[in-house]
């Protein structure tokens, strides 16, 4: 069964089906059923037997490169372009199909937005390289 | 009886003989780094057996196990290296009593050149007596990779003198990360963190032991409060305080008072004396606004007196005071006070949730939006991440 990664973005990606504030800004019921809702898509996952792994990022970024020999790391925080790709967090998950993959990503980002309407979120799906080895 | 099957398998008793077994061990002779994988092997087979055949004396049969592992090892090293097996001298007999072995080996896992990280995995392992798999876990690692730490970690510790008294504030820390470490997994590491301190207590007539202790027990209390039921964080002045547990209060006011009996004009309490005694006077509250906040500043002011420069070497005593600044002499006195923590701490989430907080309480709900939004922006932990969001959205939606 392949493995995908299904990816929300800070900021990046196509422009944004329905641009809304920060969470911060939403009524306190909104933010309720979108944090709800999630918690629901994690559980949905592992009862179907899909779920490998989620994770959450913070929006801190550090870049880093080596320096060279005998000279300390380099590092950049910024500035960056606004509109370079930020990662929020991900759903590992182990399906059956590739189209699988997509309705997941798709009920992911039917989360619910501001007035409970759904967000419309691009979500990124990455497949996962197979470490299994080839069969001839 | 410790493998009684129609019990089931009681594996904290069982984890208790642990530090028992391995300290007759190493005070015989053995090397601290093979005894400890050899008991790890022992109590795996344990975990095993037990269930099915319990034995008669459960500390002589993992004594028993461990030495023949050793001795195995030894035999398949020796043939490795074609050399002749060395003879071992006999056991020696000892009285030593339960705490000086538990002393022995959180010298040992403790000890200042391992890495923090480190020092609570081996404590987990040697002393806890918890599986490789298990601390795993409950720090989210792969099992390899804890195995690695382990090892690593016995690696660093060989070739050093173990049998010497080492530093009982190393030990504190240790045992106190392993508390704060605890929350995830199917063992309850906090309540071990807890066991440990109550042994360690046994072994040192060390105020500050006492201390920790009651403070770990002054704030496990409140755990079951911590969380409603679809896991949101409930903060402190929000908290359903019946569901306290009492018990624990009761004890941990108890051992601080024993603590802080033997405090003397020249012996002034310690750090985890202090801050057990403001966690026991929140404890003491039945509702927050009986909270007394008077007494627990004057307590913030002899924790933040115990370092020359509080600001740098104690920003989190300094924060924690700005809030009973903030209740004892108003909002904007507690805000002043958060100020001087800007420059070392105005990165990190507490502070902007503080001045949230602060602000809130002045009755500031724009600027406390702000400082709940930025705070989360800067968490590190989802469950708290998602507390500031809704803290913002919800001192939004009240001013709005």
């Amino acid at each position: 069964m392949p493995k995908y990664l299904l990816l929300k973005h800070y900021r990046g990606g196509p422009t944004p089906y329905r641009p809304v504030p920060p969470m911060d800004q939403w009524a306190p019921e909104d933010v309720e059923a979108h944090m709800a809702f999630l918690r629901h898509v994690g559980e949905l996952l592992e009862k179907n037997g899909e779920y490998v792994d989620g994770q959450a990022l913070t929006p801190a970024r550090t870049w880093v490169r080596y320096g060279g020999p005998d000279a300390a790391p380099v590092i950049t925080d910024g500035p960056l372009p606004e509109t370079s790709d930020l990662v929020a967090g991900w759903y590992m998950i182990d399906v059956e199909s590739y189209e699988r993959a997509v309705e997941l990503a798709a009920y992911v980002s039917s989360e619910p937005g501001p007035g409970g309407e759904p967000l419309y979120e691009w979500i990124d799906i990455r497949e996962v390289m197979s470490e299994a080895p080839p069969e001839d | 009886m410790i493998g009684d099957p129609a019990r089931g398998l009681d594996e904290g008793a069982l984890r208790a003989l642990v530090p028992r077994v391995l300290a007759g061990l190493v005070r015989r002779g053995e090397d601290f780094d093979a005894a400890e994988d050899a008991l790890q092997e022992a109590l795996l087979e344990a975990l095993r057996v037990w269930p099915e055949h319990p034995p008669r004396d459960p500390r002589a049969w993992l004594a028993t196990v461990a030495t023949r592992r050793l001795v195995d090892a030894r035999r398949s090293a020796a043939a490795r290296h074609r050399r002749e097996e060395t003879t071992y001298a006999e056991p020696r007999p000892t009285a030593t009593e339960e705490g000086d072995d538990t002393l022995l080996l959180l010298f040992c896992c403790c000890h200042p050149d391992l890495a923090p990280a480190s020092q609570v995995a081996l404590t987990l392992r040697a002393v806890g007596g918890l599986t490789t798999r298990e601390i795993a876990d409950a720090f989210y690692v792969p099992e390899a990779t804890m195995a690695q730490r382990i090892s690593r970690a016995k690696l660093t510790l060989r070739g050093r003198r173990l049998d010497q008294p080492g530093d009982l504030a190393v030990v504190l820390r240790v045992l106190y990360l392993v508390y704060t470490a605890g929350h995830a997994g199917r063992v309850d590491v906090a309540g071990e963190a807890i066991r440990l301190a109550r042994q360690l207590t046994l072994a040192t007539e060390e105020p500050e032991a006492r201390g920790l202790l009651a403070l770990m027990l002054l704030n496990h209390a409140r755990l079951p409060a911590r969380l409603d039921s679809e896991d949101r964080i409930v903060t402190l002045d929000r908290q359903d305080r019946s569901l306290w547990d009492t018990r624990e209060i009761a004890e941990g006011v108890r051992v601080l008072q024993s603590a802080l009996a033997v405090r003397t004009e020249e012996r002034r309490p310690g750090r985890y004396q202090v801050e057990a005694a403001i966690a026991a006077l929140h404890d003491d509250a039945a509702s927050a606004e009986e909270t007394d906040w008077p007494q627990i500043l004057a307590w913030y002011d002899d924790l933040v007196a115990l370092t020359d420069d509080p600001v740098r070497q104690d920003p989190a005593a300094v924060l924690g005071r700005a809030v009973a600044v903030g209740h004892v002499l108003g909002a904007l006195a507690g805000l002043r006070e958060t100020d001087r923590l800007r420059e070392v701490l105005g990165e990190r989430h507490r502070w902007h949730a503080v001045r949230g907080y602060l602000y809130e309480l002045s009755g500031d709900l724009p600027a406390a939006a702000t400082a709940y939004a930025k705070a989360a922006d800067r968490a590190i932990n989802v469950a708290e991440r998602d507390h500031l969001v809704r803290q913002a959205a919800r001192a939004r939606a009240a001013w709005l």
